[in-house]
């Protein structure tokens, strides 16, 4: 089936062919007879041998050697030479079969399950293997059964890493060599073995695969290698907490929905319909076990004993990077004080565990305090603008105090070997820095190593990366859009690296309380990121870009507005980590590519029928069933919103049908494309 | 150099090859005629021309492969597997004649095929192997029983097998090749479990089987074949990674292994076609979204229409 050519179409042949497909024919249907009769005589037997002569595919003439064999086993009372010659003539077949496809699974299966049954020797198998790695070194098959031999027979894993470190100095060019060294190298530093430890180890294997990187720079052999290296070399497994909002030192302002009796203001001030306001906890991986036992709250805001932790995640699952909680602060009774101070204490007690299992052990504390306004009772309609009635940012204001990094990464390190590691790396790619392996191994050291330094470095090192990719998508322009992402996120990383920097994006609504608005249109984005920085923003302005997912948006909590129009979003499922923003009341998804596509790449990514996730239709899905079928991942979205202000006009998607299906699943929509609608 | 797809040629050399019997080639194929007749069919029906082939007979011949176990064999006579019995009902979901199954029989079958630390068997004989993992869940997410099976078991195991560079194998410990990926990414995908997958580290790894001629290899260092185009491809798009390859240049890739005078489409430009390789190959272009092509669904391997069918209606 594979790497045979094509040859023209000959008459003849045809009926070449139908005279060599005689013989086996009839070896076959006799076959088939002995086995439904269960005929297990040496002639019959020998059939067997030869139709899996000529093809070690027949799976089925596998499964009756077996049944011979058990059925021949149960007649010699366990004389073990007897069984030792029944089990020899079984690997003798698998041997010939494995030489006429030595990728043959039937073949390899049986010859573990005749090993299972007790025989031959370690010396034996490991001989028959070398043999089939000298034909074939990336066999995987091979390599398959050496690790069911070496299981059985219990040998060491250093001796296992041995053999890999041989294969790999005589041909640097085996991946599969590459990929059994990284298993056995990651347990044995996992379990601390003698002579395992990372800060010693590592160093040693950047060493290694020098070679496989440099000697061919279109080799990938040595690529995945090093970036698990360096994995290993920047990546703490005991989970961290990155970001939080409010932050520490921050003042907030609170108020009810509605205007604030004070309108001289210009400061920011956060307005909560339901009189709660999200305290958010950002971590560097998924955990669990956040809950009010693992996360202390001190506060003089009555009513908020017992807080109930989400993670902010699909239904049914536990954990999540982000996890938030809403503390209540609009109370019936009247209360003489406006201000209080809160704190939070994260981790005193053991519990938060991240998803591989590892404990959060680094206690963070942190105070903020919350100015509680009074609000005027009436809400107004009116249709936001993303054009009209903005303030340029309040530079008083210290509301951004998110920015800087909780200094929990540092403190968690040993961080002398890594630094040096690093350091290494980084000058020896840069000397070496033509290619494009070269350039991107390059810029991910400058990124490792911004994450571990100050905020100089960062900065300087995101202007290099940022370089980097722009070279890497001329250089490499098959994958371009692999190396815009991540100069997307590159770019972010330098936008929000300092307060001055980020400040020239933000502005303020003075419609909405000088709601915080942070504008990232026309800046060429194909993916969102540094979401951690950015928790305290309410009204984010990504049109003009050209994302195609709103992935990572989930964690920014605050968000009440976001305009996406003239982006290439291409489906409603790609919309659904929205579902997250309880907050959200105004979309702008105009002129997107919604509808256009007939291939969905987000369908599978949101919570779905197709993906036995929960799908129970509500009232409104009950009465219209062929509508949400047609647009169920529209559905899905809206329902779980509460929006006001919608914009779908210039997709393919939009219509009148459309339409009248989102003012059904959407009660509480207001303006829909502008237009005031009539209920 | 081709620049279009020779679709009726295609139709032509599958309702030929379905009723050539007589080679050594189909001889030896025998066994996995239940597999042969699922990418035939299935290709049939991405190009609209499933009516082409007699619904009732191959139908009947279908029932004829089922075992009283309830498993399915790729053939008649020969002895059942998991391997067939999705094909089984992959191949009567096209047809909209799932309704002729013993859902209980055809799920028990399956369900005693899981292994106590949640892997699957392929048969009765034990060989354990993420593939049927995949087709266990696909099986009976089609039949609308997966709650039959131990799912969080099942999912337990395949993110075991996942490795460092993202990608997974057949088993624990086992290299990261695109047709277990496609597999493991499948079954996570029909699980609603994606999160386990790092798209990031997984999507690199993928996006770099594409080679300099714009086809996809399936593993580092190894040969571009069309049937990459599927097992890469609909992983890339489960997981929102697709536009890291170059589509206009795998597209042209494809194309070119056509056979543009018999129909079929090989591994590589200028080798035999087979049936496998024009599956695959009119399945890559229907995710590229090629016209002409209906569109396919990349976790279950069936056209969208089927499967909206099945799974989005009551």
């Amino acid at each position: 089936m594979h790497g045979r050519p094509r040859k023209a179409y000959k008459p003849e042949e045809e009926a070449a062919s139908a005279a060599k497909a005689v013989k086996p024919r009839s070896l076959q249907s006799q076959f088939m007879s002995n086995h439904h009769n269960k005929i297990y005589t040496k002639e019959a037997i020998e059939l067997s041998t030869k139709l899996l002569e000529i093809n070690p595919e027949a799976y089925t003439a596998w499964n009756y050697r077996k049944l011979a064999v058990e059925d021949r086993l149960s007649r010699i009372e366990s004389d073990p030479d007897l069984v030792k010659s029944i089990l020899d003539e079984e690997l003798v077949v698998v041997e010939s079969a494995l030489r006429q496809n030595f990728k043959s699974y039937g073949a390899w299966h049986h010859r573990k399950w005749v090993l299972s049954k007790g025989n031959s020797s370690i010396g034996n198998e490991l001989r028959l293997l070398d043999k089939f790695q000298r034909l074939d070194s990336r066999n995987f098959h091979a390599w398959n059964y050496r690790r069911f031999v070496v299981e059985l027979t219990n040998r060491s894993e250093q001796d296992e890493l041995q053999y890999t470190e041989n294969m790999i100095s005589t041909d640097f060019s085996n991946y599969s060599a590459w990929h059994n060294r990284s298993v056995l190298l990651s347990s044995l530093l996992a379990r601390r073995a003698d002579g395992f430890m990372p800060n010693e180890k590592i160093p040693e294997e950047y060493k290694l695969v020098h070679d496989a990187i440099f000697t061919d720079e279109d080799d990938q052999s040595g690529w995945f290698y090093h970036l698990w290296l360096l994995d290993q070399t920047v990546n703490v497994e005991t989970p961290l907490l990155i970001s939080s909002w409010p932050s520490h030192g921050s003042r907030i302002n609170l108020s009810g929905a509605g205007c604030l009796n004070d309108s001289s203001s210009k400061l920011p001030t956060f307005c909560f319909e339901s009189g709660s306001f999200p305290l958010i906890l950002y971590f560097d991986q998924d955990v669990g076990g956040v809950s009010s036992s693992t996360v202390k709250i001190d506060s003089e805001l009555k009513g908020n004993e017992d807080l109930v932790w989400e993670p902010v995640s699909k239904k049914n699952s536990q954990v999540s990077c982000v996890w938030v909680a809403r503390l209540k602060y609009m109370s019936s009774e009247p209360s003489f004080r406006k201000e209080y101070k809160v704190n939070v204490r994260i981790g005193n007690s053991p519990g938060i565990v991240s998803s591989r299992g590892f404990n959060f052990n680094a206690p963070y504390e942190f105070v903020f305090t919350a100015h509680v306004h009074d609000t005027v009772e009436e809400s107004q309609e009116s249709i936001v603008s993303w054009t009209d009635g903005f303030d340029i940012w309040d530079a008083q204001s210290k509301d951004l105090n998110s920015l800087v990094t909780l200094d929990q990464l540092n403190t968690q390190m040993d961080l002398k070997w890594r630094q040096e590691a690093l350091a290494e790396e980084i000058d020896l790619f840069h000397a070496l820095s033509d290619s494009k392996i070269g350039k991107l191994t390059l810029a991910r050291l400058l990124k490792a190593e911004a994450m571990i330094s100050g905020d100089a470095v960062k900065g300087v090192h995101y202007e290099k990366i940022v370089d980097l990719y722009n070279d890497l998508m001329a250089l490499d322009s098959p994958h371009y859009q692999y190396y815009k992402d991540e100069h997307s996120v590159a770019l972010l990383h330098k936008v929000t690296s300092s307060t001055e920097s980020l400040s020239r994006y933000l502005f303020q609504y003075k419609d909405m309380n000088n709601a915080v608005c942070l504008r990232l249109n026309n800046l060429s984005l194909s993916r969102i990121g540094s979401v951690e920085k950015l928790l305290f923003v309410q009204m984010l302005d990504l049109s003009h870009n050209e994302l195609h997912s709103t992935e990572g948006l989930e964690a920014m909590q605050l968000l009440s507005c976001i305009n996406l129009s003239h982006n290439r979003i291409r489906s409603f499922s790609a919309l659904d980590s929205l579902r997250h923003l309880k907050q959200l009341r105004v979309l702008d998804v105009s002129h997107n590519h919604i509808g256009k596509h007939s291939v969905d790449t987000t369908r599978y990514l949101c919570s779905s029928p197709l993906s036995n996730s929960e799908w129970t239709q509500d009232e409104v899905g009950r009465q219209m069933p062929t509508l949400v079928t047609k647009y169920w991942d529209a559905y899905f979205v809206f329902r779980d919103l509460n929006l006001k202000q919608l914009d779908i006009a210039g997709n393919v998607i939009a219509g009148d049908e459309f339409s009248s299906f989102v003012i059904q699943v959407v009660p509480k929509l207001v303006w829909l494309d502008g237009q005031k609608l009539r209920r | 150099m081709a620049d279009k797809l020779v679709a009726d040629k295609h139709v032509r050399y599958i309702l030929m090859a379905e009723k050539k019997k007589d080679s050594f080639e189909s001889v030896v194929m025998d066994h996995l005629r239940m597999n042969g007749a699922y990418w035939g069919l299935t290709t049939l029906d991405l190009l609209e021309k499933l009516g082409s082939v007699s619904e009732d007979e191959v139908v009947s011949w279908v029932m004829t492969c089922q075992h009283e176990s309830g498993g399915f064999a790729g053939n008649t006579g020969h002895d059942p597997h998991i391997l067939y019995t999705l094909s089984a009902v992959q191949f009567l979901a096209l047809f909209d004649k799932l309704n002729i199954l013993d859902v209980g029989k055809v799920s028990s079958y399956i369900t005693k095929l899981q292994n106590a630390d949640g892997s699957f068997s392929g048969d009765m004989w034990g060989e354990v192997d993420t593939r049927f993992s995949y087709i266990a869940i696909c099986c009976l997410s089609i039949l609308k029983c997966i709650d039959k099976i131990n799912v969080d078991k099942a999912v337990d195991y395949i993110v075991r097998c996942k490795n460092l560079d993202g990608g997974f194998g057949c088993t624990p410990g086992a290299e990261s090749h695109a047709g277990q990926i496609f597999c493991c990414v499948g079954a996570l995908a029909i699980t609603g479990n994606l999160h386990h997958v790092d798209k990031d580290l997984l999507g690199w790894w993928l996006c770099e089987r594409q080679v300099k001629s714009g086809g996809l290899n399936g593993r580092p260092q190894k040969l571009p074949d069309v049937c990459y185009s599927w097992w890469v491809l609909s992983s890339l798009i489960m997981i929102d990674r697709v536009h890291w390859i170059e589509k206009s240049k795998l597209v042209k890739f494809i194309l070119d292994c056509q056979d543009m005078e018999n129909g079929g489409i090989s591994d590589r430009p200028d080798d035999a076609v087979d049936i496998f390789h024009t599956y695959f190959g009119v399945a890559g272009l229907s995710l590229l979204e090629y016209p002409g092509v209906k569109p396919i669904d990349p976790a279950y391997a069936l056209p969208v229409d089927v499967i909206n069918r099945i799974l989005l209606t009551k």
